[in-house]
């Protein structure tokens, strides 16, 4: 039986190695083409007129005058009247014409009549959110937590939050149609699910899934909002069929790309949180809110981390799910888990300060409740101390740091965190040619995260190749299915799929082979461009000549990988990571210094993408700590930025310094790739709201930690109250 | 009861194109320094001068993309970013904010470093416009790109070709930038996926590379 497991450490010729990415060029000379960038024949460009309203039912709409207007090719009403509407920007009418701006002139002239409702569009103060908006609340409970608490030796309160951020892809949502004749379509659409969303649209269509030809090569950032055909992608194929088949591109306009695109659930919580004097936790309370948009959110599992058999002993958790009329919530990068680190971690911050215990010995005195990964987050302490100088650096809340002044304090926090991952089913052929050449084909897609370069690596390294020998086709429904990326499972599903391709299409070539180096399949490996003989390397014949034997015919082999599979990946991962801030006492700006993160995620195989997945999430990170908001008018209905001078983003100096350790090596190798695009998404929150508190002596909260809030944290220090009373 | 006429919804449109570019186009004095064309542009007099107005409807331009002639027709508010990727299918310059704060669209005129959303066609008539594509010559990555490429300074590379353009403009200006140089070279440009960390590595690698003369 073959052997598919990962090569041994000294056996890794690229595995784990820093390699650069192999779509690169394309990228950074323009060639690469994305969605946003179809120019098909005689293409039309299509726009959408969307809801002004939060809560609105369509009275009535006039679409006659824009039909009338020259190079207007199609006008097509998606939410009629009598239609309800639950949020601003949602779709009303399609237009499609020769160009932009005939298709905008003809959204002018369409006419539609509302009657407006009332809406809800903020949570952040519960006591403001009206009943009707308010699911019926959840809890949970474990233990006895109302005598725990009142037994506590030390037990502080506090707020804690997110508000509702959103994705803001650069490259907006949307995609190109086209029918190529009454019942087939093309589609380059900008998704995460290559394999999933043709089957989508050829439902709403009412053709066979086969009839849907899609084609992405390159997608402008996802991080979990791209999983569906959406609205959009069905009404610009309906429109295209009303306008003679003709190509239609919709790409969203940034507003609605911020309004109704992206949303990850605000999360807030008022908590109680108990422990002994030694700094033993025993106790946790908690009153948890958030909205995801009229749907509402996925139950929060506070305390993070902590809420297994063997975490907090006594604990209640209560969860009010909000509705309000905003866009609907997307996933995003590790769903919930950033916003309960928030919540979690900044507690127990706020209890380890009232102990006067450092919050890493907090940590580590509490670490068996941390099961199943208290080994490894012991470890990555230990190693995320080193890098930050912590015991020379870290100082008691509120002393500041050194290099602390007057007005500017300087502070370190510090987070961990959890993901799951595994691998996703995923299908792939693996081709080697009579020529030498070897391809790969399956229905992925890569996000940025590396996908490309890491397939290759893979067969590369299974077949001794170099790795210009191997070409990977991806992007297209037309190849072998594989899972949408989504959970961190796509690089352990590809990765064991090509794995365990390479290996079987290797093995058949051995087969061919054996008879002329005079040995039998198995005693074969393929070594150096080179495939030889195990107990006689001397004995070898050259790749190319080797395939050459091949004939006329490929080997093509089916490399498989079933979800939830654990011989190739596994899931389960922990990280640490430590801000270090200076805050501004005069002005509230809140500056980052240095940002540390140490991560494990199993066996890396590309040392250089895989730490620029991690420096991504902790830059995506500070943004959503400091800078990011979706900011909604109670007055209007409306998000109040969206755009992207008001919607912050942080730029290349905002950042301060980042040093990232992945965790590798005995313990971790053997487990196999892991995905990390999502992981280290889940602690800056936390991290730095924890160092901000650590810089100023004073919990600040919701995240974004914006100058208005950091000064009226201040102030509240000042008059003696704060948000974490003790 | 309200009713959602064709007013509140010019106004809501307006943002998008429409106002802001007119304006725009008035407060550039544009119309003053583009050379005649052909076909739909007239004369007329404002404030004493005579003031060439151009459209309502298509007009033909000719514009000087990476040294290549290259004719367009267009109406005058559409603007230079969206005459490369809808007529010229140069789309390498991205659309992102279409509002000049995200930089995605960053070419070169006539070297200097500018938002191709925020730029009209018709003003860039007698510019040499500089796209990404042309940076890499004979199959030979610019050491600018190169150096985004080894250092990984980029992920979706959505932000990339406009972070290229700047970067390009930024060290052609500043050889060795210091850290206040290349806030403002690049502080114009934003990602999304969280690149800084590899295009700050970059920087360093190109500029070192360029001052050797490697381009």
């Amino acid at each position: 039986m073959a052997e598919y497991k990962w090569p041994a450490a000294e056996k890794r010729r690229l595995i784990g190695k820093r390699i650069s990415r192999i779509d690169g060029p394309l990228k950074v000379s323009g060639k690469a083409k994305y969605s946003f960038d179809m120019n098909r024949p005689g293409m039309l460009f299509g726009r959408i007129l969307r809801s002004p309203y939060a809560n609105a039912k369509v009275v009535s709409i006039d679409i006659s005058q824009a039909e009338k207007m020259p190079g207007v090719k199609a006008v097509k009403i998606i939410q009629g009247a009598g239609s309800t509407i639950l949020w601003a920007g949602d779709e009303i009418v399609a237009v499609a014409a020769v160009d932009e701006p005939t298709a905008l002139d003809a959204m002018r002239a369409i006419k539609v009549e509302y009657e407006r409702l009332p809406h809800v569009v903020n949570d952040a103060n519960l006591s403001t959110v009206p009943d009707s908006a308010k699911k019926p609340a959840q809890e949970k409970i474990q233990g006895e937590p109302d005598k725990a608490l009142a037994e506590a030796d030390v037990t502080v309160e506090g707020y804690y939050g997110n508000a509702v951020i959103t994705h803001c892809c650069l490259e907006s949502h949307g995609q190109t149609v086209e029918w190529t004749d009454e019942n087939n379509v093309l589609i380059h659409p900008s998704t995460q699910g290559v394999s999933v969303i043709g089957n989508d649209l050829a439902k709403a269509l009412e053709i066979p899934a086969g009839n849907v030809d899609l084609r992405m090569d390159f997608i402008g950032g996802g991080f979990g909002s791209k999983f569906s055909i959406d609205r959009w992608g069905i009404e610009c194929a309906k429109i295209s069929k009303l306008a003679g088949g003709k190509p239609v591109k919709i790409h969203l306009e940034r507003d609605a790309e911020l309004q109704v695109a992206g949303s990850r659930p605000s999360m807030y919580a008022k908590v109680k949180v108990g422990a002994k004097k030694d700094g033993t936790l025993t106790a946790w309370e908690s009153e948890c809110w958030g909205t995801g948009g009229p749907g509402g959110l996925g139950t929060p599992q506070l305390p993070y981390m902590l809420n297994l058999g063997s975490g907090i002993p006594n604990y209640k958790a209560k969860f009010i799910n909000v509705a309000t009329n905003t866009g609907p919530q997307r996933a995003w990068r590790a769903p919930s888990h950033p916003q309960m680190a928030v919540i979690t971690l900044g507690a127990l911050d706020d209890l380890a300060a009232a102990l006067k215990m450092d919050p890493i010995q907090f940590l580590l005195k509490n670490a068996d409740m941390f099961a199943p990964r208290t080994a490894i987050y012991k470890e990555e302490l230990a190693k995320a101390m080193e890098m930050s100088d912590w015991k020379n650096t870290w100082r008691p809340r509120g002393e500041g740091a050194p290099g602390s002044t007057k007005y500017i304090k300087r502070g370190l926090g510090v987070s961990m965190h959890t993901w799951g991952g595994g691998g996703h089913a995923s299908n792939g052929d693996v081709i080697i040619n009579p020529d030498g050449s070897v391809e790969l084909k399956m229905g992925t897609q890569d996000l940025g995260v590396g996908t490309i370069t890491i397939l290759t690596i893979v067969i590369a390294e299974t077949m001794g190749l170099p790795m210009d020998a191997v070409k990977i086709h991806l992007g297209s429904n037309r190849y072998p299915s594989s899972g949408a990326s989504g959970g961190s499972t796509t690089v352990g599903g590809v990765s064991a799929a090509a794995r365990r391709g390479s290996v079987d299409a290797l093995t058949q070539l051995f087969a061919k082979i054996a008879p002329m180096l005079d040995a039998k399949p198995e005693e074969l490996e393929a070594v150096d461009g080179k495939v030889r003989v195990i107990a006689n390397p001397s004995k070898a014949v050259a790749w190319k000549e080797a395939c050459a034997k091949l004939g006329s015919q490929p080997i093509t082999v089916r490399g498989v990988n079933k979800a939830g599979d654990r011989e190739l990946t596994n899931s389960g991962v922990g990280g640490v990571q430590i801000a270090d801030v200076s805050v501004d006492t005069e002005t509230g700006i809140v500056k980052m210094n240095n940002f540390y993160a140490v991560q494990d995620c199993g066996l890396v195989l590309d040392l250089t993408t895989t730490e620029s997945q991690v420096f991504g999430a902790m830059i995506m990170g500070v943004t959503y700590s400091l800078y990011e908001e979706k900011i909604m008018d109670n007055a209007t209905g409306k998000m109040l930025n969206p755009n992207m001078e008001f919607y912050k983003l942080a730029g290349v100096l905002d950042i301060g310094n980042f040093k990232v350790h992945m965790m590798t090596g005995k313990g971790y190798d053997e487990r196999g790739p892991i995905g990390v695009g999502e992981p280290p998404t889940n602690s800056p929150g936390a991290a730095i709201s924890n160092a901000v508190a650590n810089a100023i002596g004073v919990r600040v909260s919701p995240i974004p930690l914006t100058p208005d809030k950091v000064l009226a944290a201040l102030a509240s220090k000042k008059g003696g109250s704060s948000n974490a009373k003790i | 009861m309200s009713s959602h006429d064709e007013k509140p919804l010019k106004s809501e449109s307006e943002k998008d194109s429409a106002v802001s570019r007119r304006s725009f186009l008035k407060g550039s004095g544009i119309a003053l320094s583009v050379p005649l064309i052909a076909g739909n542009t007239r004369l007329v007099k404002a404030a004493g001068q005579d003031v060439k107005v151009h459209g309502p409807n298509k007009v033909s331009i000719t514009l000087d993309i990476n040294g290549k002639k290259q004719a367009a027709t267009i109406e005058p508010r559409v603007t230079l970013l969206d005459t490369l990727r809808n007529d010229l299918d140069t789309t390498g310059a991205k659309r992102v904010c279409d509002r000049g704060t995200c930089g995605a669209c960053t070419v070169m005129m006539d070297g200097k470093a500018v938002y191709s959303c925020s730029i009209l066609a018709i003003e860039a008539q007698g510019k040499k416009i500089t796209t990404v594509e042309s940076l890499a010559q004979n199959g030979k990555l610019h050491p600018v790109q190169q150096a985004f490429v080894d250092n990984d300074g980029q992920q979706c590379g959505f932000c990339t070709p406009g972070f290229v353009m700047a970067c390009t403009a930024l060290l052609n200006k500043h050889p060795n930038p210091s850290p206040e140089e290349l806030r403002a070279g690049l502080g114009g440009n934003l990602c999304r996926c969280g690149t800084y960390v590899g295009i700050r590595a970059a920087v360093a690698q190109a500029s070192a590379q360029m001052k050797k003369g490697g381009k």
